[in-house]
């Protein structure tokens, strides 16, 4: 039986009390979300309008939702981190043994960046730019449905670990020789593995389908230089994702080779080179977080020109810079060993090549306070957001600048005056521009804006929480307090472990509000619908379609003649346009091809850990299959016929009232 | 839009006014810790910390005035406030010139600096001094630390002894997943590698124990790689030494192998070396006639051992 | 009524083409991580054979012999299919499939010679870097004859046409693209290797 269930032994359920807690909690979870779809028999309607939809509009927003429940499961660990340090200082136990605290940052870390901010990314991005651009739908319709259900399979992989087998206990990044054979036998290494192969696999491909859905599929008249700047700031991501991306799984590639093939590439013996891997998975991870904020960067662009009333300052600059960034995200990953002894030569590079990113970045920041600059402010939530960002990624700035001096980083790397910087810049830069990309975009999905009141104070939990829960980590850094640690022998450092904890509930209770912020808005939706479409008063041709955004989104395909055509547009408005305008579009017809890929993947991922070769062989040789099929299928559209398009459209011209906010 | 947004600036202000009272107690609790990366008690990291200081003002440079117009701006543009609107309004060369220029000029600066330090702090740095400097071999296992004085004959795990003002030398390996050596108090750290050889130097210039630390996960006892330094007057040292060196436990082979098992320890051992100094050994036991020799980390050669110029800084 | 089926087919037609060189790029980056790596583990030979020991140039280069002319031939094939020369088109695909058979052939005869003398890429990092370079290659080269499969497949009863032609065209890219990296791989791993 060896073969059929490889090294699948229930020998690897979990024996500590809070994963047991977990590996029974997650699947009792998941089994209440099937009872519900089941006594409210909508299955078919999650099937029809869900699971099988190739529309950006509806895969982005599955994207978001299974990021935000990734988001509470990363803080959840968070919590436990941060529950173990404030109670394992000198006399005292802590809470959980040293095996399941390095699983639960290991995991905390690779959930944060591989499914809560590149799925919020993607998410948005799907939601967003299609309408954006003035096109119906990215380039490759089926193929954005592949990734998402691939970001699905890793993900269930990643936490399909808790339940029985154990994650790795290697850091997000898995340097060996720790995750090697040698010293890591065990499944755990492999589901981290597998579950970030597939993921980016699904993330190359979505770069891919981005980038030609900015250059292919904009609208009439709409030149680069007319685009809007989040659009450009995806642009610049989707190269930084087609490039850097492949690294990875080339990286992931190998040390899955090392492990199941026995090869010798980062092994300690027979010629392995530890140090390749941390080069190769650097220069990678550091196009990564540059793939992670750029968006956002572009969100804050689009949120702060709006609720300014005011043209974004310096457009071409603002481009100028996003390109400068891209380039020389490129050339600084060294930055992240300048202690693995490179030489000093070497690490002067590296560190003034990181420096000079710091410039592109301010003059970012520069531009947005000057597109304030004799506007006309709206705090709107999404504003404060953009308010948070501000101070509170300036300071992760700050501390770059600091540790991009090699002598410096000496004194801090790997202690938690890292940690405090890294959680610096990807929750001010990362995360608020992402929540106020949510709330912002929000009403043009769901058809009716989100409360504003709660919004506000959750964008304030959240900074108070960010300062009470990060700014003790900087301290502790300079104290000697190392990451990754469990327990510790000074006294010192007690009371910053627990403001600390503290600052974790703080930015739990944010969540909370915005959970609550959720709901409430979904309860009083009747009294928050947008009627027009452009509730905020905005730029952007997103702004011109009703809302909730028709799956068509435009039933005419505009013409743009300038930037923030929207913007002058409006004021132009010539009426319902005459029938002959309207001609018959052609709209993808739903598939279960990537929901199908999806488990099949998981399946081949699962086989490869576990062992069980047969089912790796045969899901990949379906997943072949699958991708065949499709390139032989010829009837993946259906068309809705210009007289339909013209009763639909006519709907709004009837509730359309004058903007006003 | 529902209601109107009142009293935008209530809550940032109330939020602001928090966040400094916090951080007003954070810096009374930090009053009369130990922060060794800012008090420390080494040249290395005496260097190092002036440089964190002088990184952090070049940077406020830029911040300070970053918060100044975020404050004045949000609050002199607020709708409410009727203030000079200027919506078309979206370019000024004296202004791009300015905030382009100074940074480029801060980042040249520093550039600079750190162009100097990379080579002055250079880990593989030798330390001028008049005091002959103390040859220290470290080997990271899991999970203690093994140092190794070949020149004194004695071999101890998680004490490192050293005499005061005295630079030394280290030479890191491992047989353990990655690792890295730090004493913050003296100065910053590297990483130690299985099959490799890696290379610090530090000073320190206070008598006084202090701690170091594993900077890099390397499995269940990571938490526990703590080892104590003690510099002590030249006078103690050699007495330290002296004694260890006749040791009834001897860091035999047999004893090297036992160490080398995966086990935290609480006590430090002080072995003297009956069959001599194991490092070259332990760095051959990856190496089975790979193509490439003992390498010091990543360059090759030993001529990173050269003593330093007059690059300002160490002495 | 203004349709623009013919319009929004060429958009569809571009887009797709343009993802297909992105797609190469990415490979490009995937190969480059790949050289990269056996570049450095190259002389870790850990006390087992090194390049010179095992590559036999004489053989690498009837294979790069016969990966060149199935380029070849794959050329022609597109030519013929672009003259709408259904027969003439398929009997060079044919040609490109046998003699890229003929390539990974010879290469899996290699590699079971080198595993049957206890060359694996379990005994040092340089074999574990030379059978995971070129194997990936050849994994490609896999694929890509599964493709052309697939082409003679569907040729055998449609007809050529517009929509064919074109994934035709992708196929010859990918195909160019592969003998491209073995020149790389001919060069960097074959050539260095027995000190050329």
């Amino acid at each position: 039986m060896d073969w059929l269930l490889g090294r699948f032994s229930l020998d690897y359920l979990p024996t500590e009390p809070a994963t047991i807690g977990a590996a029974i909690g997650m699947p009792l979870g998941v089994l209440a979300v099937v009872a519900l779809l089941t006594y409210f028999h909508k299955w078919t309607w999650l099937w029809k309008n869900w699971l099988t939809s190739l529309d950006a509009k509806k895969i982005g927003v599955m994207y978001i939702v299974v990021a935000l429940i990734m988001l509470i499961r990363g803080v959840a660990d968070a919590f436990m981190l941060r529950a173990q340090t404030a109670t394992s200082g000198p006399g005292g136990d802590g809470l959980f043994d040293v095996s399941t605290f390095q699983q639960v940052f290991t995991a905390h870390g690779t959930i944060m960046i591989f499914f809560v901010a590149m799925g919020l990314m993607f998410g948005l991005i799907n939601v967003v730019l299609p309408l954006m651009l003035g096109t119906r739908d990215v380039a490759f319709p089926w193929m954005n449905s592949v990734s998402f259900w691939l970001f699905v399979a890793g993900m269930i992989l990643n936490n399909l670990a808790l339940v029985i087998g154990g994650f790795s206990n290697g850091g997000w990044l898995g340097y060996p020789p720790l995750t090697e054979l040698q010293y890591n036998p065990g499944p755990g290494v492999d589901y981290w593995i597998w579950s970030l192969q597939i993921a980016g696999v699904g993330s190359l491909l979505s770069g891919i389908n981005f980038l030609v859905t900015i250059l292919k599929k904009r609208a009439a008249g709409m030149s680069l230089g007319k685009m809007p700047i989040f659009a450009w700031s995806v642009l610049v991501t989707t190269v930084l994702i087609i490039v850097a991306f492949p690294i990875l799984t080339a990286t992931l590639g190998m040390l899955a080779l090392d492990r199941t093939m026995g090869m010798h590439f980062f092994t300690s013996d027979l010629g392995g080179n530890a140090m390749m891997y941390v080069n190769l998975i650097w220069a990678w991870g550091h196009p990564e977080v540059y793939i992670l904020v750029l968006p956002a960067f572009g969100i804050y662009s689009e949120v702060v020109a709006t609720f300014s009333r005011k043209k974004l300052f310096g457009y071409g600059t603002m481009v100028a810079a996003l390109i400068a960034i891209m380039f020389f995200s490129f050339v600084v990953w060294l930055h992240h060993f300048f202690t693995m002894g490179s030489g000093a030569n070497v690490n002067a590079f590296f560190g003034i090549m990181t420096m000079i990113i710091a410039i592109p970045t301010g003059v970012k920041i520069f531009n947005w306070l000057f597109t304030m600059y004799r506007g006309r402010i709206r705090f709107t939530s999404p504003f404060v957001w953009f308010l948070a960002f501000v101070v509170t990624f300036t300071l992760g700035g700050v501390t770059g600048v600091m540790m991009a001096v090699p002598a410096v980083d000496f004194q801090v790397h790997n202690t938690l005056f890292l940690v405090a910087h890294f959680h610096n810049t990807i929750i001010g830069g990362v995360v608020f521009g992402f929540m106020a990309g949510i709330t912002y975009w929000f009403p043009k999905i769901f058809g009716f804006t989100l409360n504003e009141r709660l919004g506000r104070y959750a964008a304030y939990l959240w900074q108070l929480g960010f300062i009470v829960a990060f700014m003790p980590l900087y301290a502790l850094g300079l104290m000697g307090a190392v990451r990754r640690i469990d327990h510790y022998d000074n006294p010192e450092w007690v009371p910053f472990f627990i403001v600390s904890a503290v600052g974790v509930l703080i930015i739990a209770a944010a969540i909370g509000v915005q959970l609550l912020q959720f709901a409430y808005s979904i309860y009083k939706r009747n009294e928050n619908r947008d009627l027009t479409g452009d509730p905020w008063d905005g730029r952007t041709l997103e702004w011109s379609v009703p809302s909730p955004a028709p799956e068509y989104n435009f039933a005419i395909a505009p013409t743009v003649t300038r930037r923030d055509e929207w913007w002058y547009a409006k004021n132009e408005l010539k009426g319902r346009p005459h029938k002959s305008e309207y001609s018959d579009i052609q709209l993808p017809k739903n598939s279960g091809a990537g929901f199908i890929i999806g488990v099949l993947s998981f399946c081949f991922g699962f086989g490869i850990i576990w062992h069980m070769w047969w089912l790796a062989g045969i899901a990949l040789l379906a997943i072949v299959v699958m991708i065949a099929r499709r390139t032989m299928n010829d009837d993946s559209e259906y068309t809705i016929m210009a007289a339909e398009l013209f009763e639909l459209d006519g709907k709004r011209f009837h509730t359309e009232k004058k903007v006003s906010v | 839009m529902k209601r109107g947004i009142r009293g935008p600036a209530k809550y940032p202000l109330i939020l602001s006014a928090v966040v400094l009272v916090l951080f007003g107690l954070g810096a009374w609790l930090m009053q009369g810790q130990h922060i060794p990366v800012l008090m420390p008690s080494g040249s290395i990291a005496s260097q190092e910390r002036d440089l964190i200081v002088f990184t952090v003002a070049l940077a406020a440079i830029i911040v300070i005035p970053v918060f100044v117009l975020l404050g004045a701006f949000a609050w002199k543009y607020r709708e409410q406030n009727n203030a000079t609107y200027q919506p078309e309004s979206a370019n000024n060369t004296v202004l791009e010139v300015i905030w382009w220029g100074i940074p480029i000029a801060i980042i040249v600066l520093l550039s600079i600096i750190t162009w100097r330090t990379s080579h002055s702090l250079d880990p593989y740095r030798a330390i001028k001094s008049d005091n002959k400097t103390l040859e220290v071999e470290v080997v990271a296992l899991q999970w203690k630390w093994l140092f190794i004085y070949p020149d004194q004959s004695v071999a101890t795990i998680n004490d490192l002894t050293i005499p005061v003002d005295t630079p030394v030398h280290f030479h890191l390996s491992a047989d353990s997943p990655m690792s890295a050596f730090w004493v913050p108090d003296l100065g910053g750290q590297i990483y130690t590698m299985n099959g490799m050889s890696s290379q610090l130097h530090l000073i320190a210039n206070k008598v006084g124990t202090y701690t170091g630390y594993n900077t890099n996960i390397n499995g269940d006892g990571y938490a526990d790689m703590t080892f104590k330094v003690h510099a002590v007057d030249d006078a103690q040292f050699k007495k330290w030494h002296e004694t260890h060196a006749k040791s009834d436990i001897g860091l035999t082979k047999i004893r090297l192998e036992s160490l080398m098992q995966p086990e935290r320890m609480k006590e430090p051992m002080y072995m003297s070396l009956p069959d001599g100094d194991p490092y070259d050994s332990i760095i051959e036991k990856y190496m089975q006639g790979s193509g490439h020799a003992t390498m010091n980390s990543m360059q090759g050669t030993s001529d990173m051992n050269m003593t330093m110029t007059d690059h300002g800084g160490t002495h | 009524m203004s349709v623009s089926h013919p319009l929004e087919q060429m958009e569809k037609v571009e887009a797709t083409r343009l993802g297909f060189w992105l797609y190469l790029l990415s490979d490009v980056m995937l190969f480059s991580a790949l050289f990269a790596t056996f570049m450095i583990l190259r002389h870790n030979t850990a006390g087992g054979p090194a390049g010179v020991d095992i590559f036999s140039p004489p053989y690498v280069l009837l294979q790069t012999m016969a990966l060149l002319i199935s380029s070849f031939t794959a050329a022609v094939a597109l030519s013929a299919a672009n003259h709408r020369k259904r027969r003439e088109a398929i009997r060079y695909l044919i040609a490109t499939g046998v003699f890229g058979l003929v390539f990974l052939g010879m290469e899996l005869m290699e590699f079971s010679k080198l595993v049957g003398e206890g060359h694996t890429w379990q005994v040092s990092a340089f074999l574990t870097g030379f059978f995971t370079l070129v194997g990936t290659h050849g994994l490609h080269i896999t694929v890509g004859l599964i493709w052309l499969g697939t082409f003679l497949f569907t040729l055998r009863k449609r007809l050529l046409d517009e929509n064919m032609i074109r994934k035709l065209s992708l196929f010859t890219l990918f195909w160019h693209f592969l003998d491209l990296v073995w020149i790389w791989i001919f060069t960097i791993v074959y050539m260095f290797g027995v000190g050329l």
